[in-house]
């Protein structure tokens, strides 16, 4: 009973939970048996708030003995990234220098999650600040491992809340995406991971990384659920000043019409991996065929679902992405950083009677990990004043170029008048911890399909379509224009129950 | 020695006076709150916190935008301004740096002698004011109540030449952003704050010397010493052959004396860029121009004005026009009023001004309001009170809040003008001074102003004065 009860989706579980069938704290009992099972091989958690979630699961047991209205979420168990604070709960963002602080106040996302009576169960691993593709920069060790082979990364920066949702600890997860945080460990782990447009879901509360690309939004094994939390995490924020005054749609109902019409592009862009040689020429590489293949099958399903595929459609600035992500990624983290000094929370090293800079610097050396150190030093040189012209400006017009391309191919009134675009979320599946046997320039440019869609501020979801021959999960990915979330899950909808039919087919 | 002139440039801070912080809710003055009481999760830098724009700041940047008739720029950024320091929380100051509020404009000043300096400005940026630091007893104590403070820091072109001048700015500086009520411009609260960019060069030379800038000048006097310490300084080294370096200088308030900070070589590269948490801020034109409708009529206006409508002396209408209530305290009671402005401007310099430095409050918090005073002072014109009673009863409505024609009436102070009443008063009077009215009667005519003086004393003031004289001089003379 319990094992099924956590396999369900979230949708599933709320509808239980408000008509009586299970109590919220069942849900929750049979979640967090799951989640202390799991996590002897996953860790995907830094921290299990186990009083905390047993409260909450309470008071939305009680809501709904006393006859009260309930949120959608209704006792869904969930977990939030280590980067969204939360009152009263360790809030680390993976980083040894955030070690122990207690956030005075609750995220927005997080807080909207409560107010939907969702139960939050812990705070998951991620990469220190969010900076990483793998995890493995994380302050808290053991980093999480990818539940279809612990030998595997489970990606990041959000590893720890896509492996929770692979490995049913909690049924859905807040995650963050920066250059790609929340759909490459999704599509990793086999899990569902929509980057939002940028300004449809509030980013107060959630520690930064690179302020001009931060995220929020849900990792789910359904679309369905993804529309679902979507409905909960999205709007107009006043604490959020890049937030959109853009009305909201049903996500929900958004999933039932057709796709009919809808024109859907590939790029030969998205097929080719190409990096740039140190001197700048370009460098074709060929990305893994089998994810090649996934996304061709996931073309014919859309195509025979009524949607027209477009092909060969140029995304012609789209190598620059990881180069120009590189360098403002770098020089607005560095000054995101600069606050964690030691003074006001967080940990503190050195003697404390000495310099302020000498306070600042130790605290600093023992608090970060090399990633962000590395990160930091490299933010400062190249945001020096005589190198703004040759690295940050470059990059911003790099950017808006990327920015260009997608305009060019959504235009209504031009001549590709795209819908979507269908990409692969990464070039290559989830890795080994060792690297043995993948192509380094591979891991190197895992995000270049999916920073492009922050730089753009457009949305982009990462959907399971299919396995490769070594069982690892394949991640395809749609792209839209600003705020067309609800096509994006409409598509990835159809795609996601023709493939399961045809599983079952099998 | 050779002749040397200085360029002075002033850079100055601002705090606007808005209800809250200029990226938070937190209440803005805390100047009598106990530290950090007035912080939140924005202002302190926690993580994830993020800043919201407060629409009173950008409306109070752009008054004093168009006050000083800068041009508005219709779309402007808020940029970081990276360093690392205790009382500055989230390691960087949000301020605007390349496409500010407000670009040129000018402030005319007015030296003592009447000569007009025309000060050009070179921009206006809204920031955020940093924490305070605290040294005590060999430890560091930071309050960030200041932190996140609204800042316009007004910057302007090197068009000052003295310590006197860039002081007569200063002060025509605070006059202007208290009159506008975009500040208090208390420098003592450190609500007007000054950094001095001085370079001397030999005069005629054609190209000026290198500047040195002075940090944290925070009043009048240490404006004018700062400056006049710094000219000397590089005058020295230019006639002792040097070359000035270009240095960052703190004024050192205690110690009244300047300390170097650092050299250029060790110069801050602030590493600008723009704040991406915070959308541009864009104003309509319509905007502006409702917004410039609100400005009110400038003191340097208003004082001219004073001098040619109502024939005031330059002296007075300077006085009146010191503080906008003030000068609107002066106009009401002259519309009440309704007689000769030199009167009211009277009664205005002299009981009025006493009851605000008295009170320590401004004219619009007195108790006495414009009608009250006109009233008065007709009650005075025509006789119905003395001046005496007047300004006893300006004092008596200052206290109580009534009427004065109330107070008057119940106090029994009205004028006694009743001939039989007075006649007795006098009578009594001479009577019990056999002597002086002898002395009188002798020729010692000056002696009725002294009689007039007693009568006036037995009857509290309320006497009609011209009454009295006629009396007191046929009962005397005995005619």
């Amino acid at each position: 009973m319990n094992s099924d009860l956590i396999r369900l989706s979230a949708f599933e579980q709320a509808e239980l939970v408000r008509s009586k069938r299970i109590s919220a704290t069942e849900l929750l009992d049979a979640a967090l048996t799951q989640t202390a099972e799991s996590e002897k091989q996953i860790h995907a958690f830094i921290t299990i708030c186990e009083k905390e979630s047993i409260n909450k699961a309470r008071e939305v047991d009680r809501k709904i003995a006393a006859g009260e209205p309930t949120g959608p979420l209704a006792g869904v168990p969930y977990s939030a990234k280590d980067m969204f604070c939360t009152r009263g709960i360790r809030t680390t963002g993976g980083s040894g220098i955030l070690r122990g602080w207690i956030p005075p106040y609750n995220a927005a996302a997080v807080e909207r999650m409560g107010s939907a009576d969702a139960v939050l169960i812990g705070k998951t691993n991620c990469d220190e600040f969010g900076m990483g593709g793998t995890n493995e920069s994380t302050a808290f060790m053991p980093c999480p491992r990818n539940p279809h082979d612990p030998e595997r990364v489970a990606g990041g920066s959000s590893g720890g809340s896509a492996a929770a949702v692979a490995a049913y600890e909690g049924t859905v997860s807040l995650g963050t995406d920066t250059g790609g945080s929340i759909r490459e460990p999704a599509a990793f782990c086999g899990v569902v991971g929509l980057k939002p447009t940028y300004g449809r879901v509030s980013r107060w509360g959630t520690i930064a990384f690179a302020s001009s690309m931060d995220t929020v939004g849900p990792i789910t094994r359904s679309v369905k659920d993804a529309a679902l939390m979507m409905n909960v995490l999205a709007g107009f924020d006043a604490r959020d000043n890049v937030t959109g005054r853009v009305p909201v749609p049903d996500f929900l109902s958004e999933l039932k019409k057709d796709i009919t019409g809808l024109r859907v592009g590939i790029s030969p862009d998205f097929l080719n991996l190409t990096v740039l040689n140190d001197d700048g020429s370009p460098d074709d590489h060929p990305i893994d065929p089998e994810i090649t293949d996934a996304l061709m099958r996931a073309a014919d399903i859309l195509a025979s679902a009524g949607a027209e595929v477009i092909w060969d459609v140029p995304m012609p600035n789209t190598k620059y992405s990881v180069p120009a992500y590189f360098v403002i990624s770098r020089i607005e983290a560095y000054s995101n950083l600069q606050r964690y000094d030691g003074l006001k929370y967080g940990q503190r090293a050195g003697t404390h009677d000495g310099d302020m800079y000498d306070l600042f610097a130790e605290s600093r050396e023992a608090g970060f990990g090399h990633e962000v150190k590395l990160r930091i030093l490299t933010g400062l040189f190249i945001s020096r004043k005589e190198f703004y012209e040759k690295y940050y400006l470059r990059a911003q017009r790099a950017r808006a170029l990327i920015r260009s391309d997608y305009d060019r191919v959504f235009d209504p009134a031009g001549k590709y008048r795209l819908d979507l675009l269908l990409t692969p979320s990464t070039p290559l599946p989830a890795f080994r911890f060792d690297r043995n046997g993948t192509d380094p320039r591979l891991v190197r440019y895992a995000d270049q399909f999916t920073a492009p869609m922050n730089f753009a501020g457009i949305p982009g979801i990462s959907l399971p379509a299919g396995r490769t021959a070594d069982g690892l999960p394949i991640g395809v990915q749609f792209v839209g224009n600003d705020y067309s979330e609800a096509i994006l899950l409409r598509a990835a909808g159809v795609v996601e129950q023709a493939l399961a039919s045809q599983q079952e087919k099998v | 020695m050779s002749e040397y002139t200085a360029v002075i440039g002033l850079e100055t801070h601002i705090q606007l006076n808005t209800r809250t912080k200029a990226f938070c809710s937190c209440k803005a003055d805390s100047w009598n709150e106990p530290p950090n009481s007035s912080i939140c999760p924005v202002c302190t830098g926690q993580p994830g916190a993020l800043p919201s724009p407060n629409a009173e700041m950008i409306h109070k940047a752009v008054l004093l935008c168009l006050a000083v008739h800068a041009e508005v720029n219709q779309v402007s950024f808020f940029d970081r301004k990276n360093y690392l320091y205790a009382d500055m929380p989230g390691g960087y100051q949000v301020t605007q740096n390349d496409q500010p509020i407000g670009l040129g404009g000018y402030l005319d000043v007015e030296m003592d002698n009447g000569r007009m300096v025309r000060v050009r400005i070179d921009n206006l940026h809204m920031e955020e004011d940093a924490g305070k630091t605290r040294n005590e007893n060999g430890i560091r104590l930071i309050d960030f109540n200041r932190s996140g403070i609204p800042l316009v820091e007004m910057v302007t072109k090197p068009d000052l030449h003295s310590a006197d001048e860039a002081a007569a700015y200063l002060i025509r500086l605070r006059r202007l952003i208290r009159w506008i009520g975009v500040s208090e411009g208390n420098m003592e609260k450190a609500q007007l704050r000054c950094d001095a960019n001085v370079s001397v060069a030999p005069a005629g030379s054609g190209k000026p010397g290198r500047k040195c800038e002075i940090k944290n000048i925070n009043s009048i006097d240490a404006v004018r010493k700062a400056i006049v310490s710094e000219i000397e300084r590089q005058t020295r080294e230019l006639e002792a052959g040097h070359e000035v370096e270009q240095w960052t200088i703190e004024w050192d308030n205690d110690a009244r004396e300047l300390r170097k900070m650092r050299s250029k070589e060790n110069a801050v590269d602030y590493r600008f860029f723009r704040e991406p948490n915070l959308m541009p801020v864009v104003l309509s034109q319509e905007q502006i121009e409702a917004w410039h409708e609100e400005l009110p009529e400038l003191p340097w206006v208003r004082k001219q004005r004073f001098i040619t409508d109502y024939k005031l002396p330059v002296y007075d209408a300077g006085i009146l026009t010191t503080e906008r209530d003030l000068s609107d305290y002066f106009e009401e009671t002259l519309n009440f009023y309704g007689g000769d402005p030199k009167r009211v401007s009277n009664w205005m310099m002299n009981e009025i001004l006493r009851l605000v430095n008295e009170s320590g409050t401004s004219a619009s918090g007195l108790n006495i309001r414009p009608r009250d005073l006109a009233e008065i002072i007709q009650m005075v014109d025509s006789g119905t009170i003395t001046a005496a009673v007047g300004k006893d009863l300006i004092d008596l409505v200052q206290q109580s809040g009534k009427a004065p024609s109330r107070i008057a009436a119940e106090k029994n102070l009205t004028v006694v003008s009743d001939e039989g009443i007075i006649r007795g008063i006098c009578e009594k009077v001479v009577s019990s001074n056999p002597k002086e009215a002898e002395a009188f009667r002798a020729g010692k005519e000056t002696l009725l102003g002294w009689f007039t003086g007693q009568v006036m004393r037995e009857t509290k003031g309320k006497a009609d004065a011209k009454l009295v004289g006629k009396i007191l001089k046929s009962m005397l003379t005995g005619r």
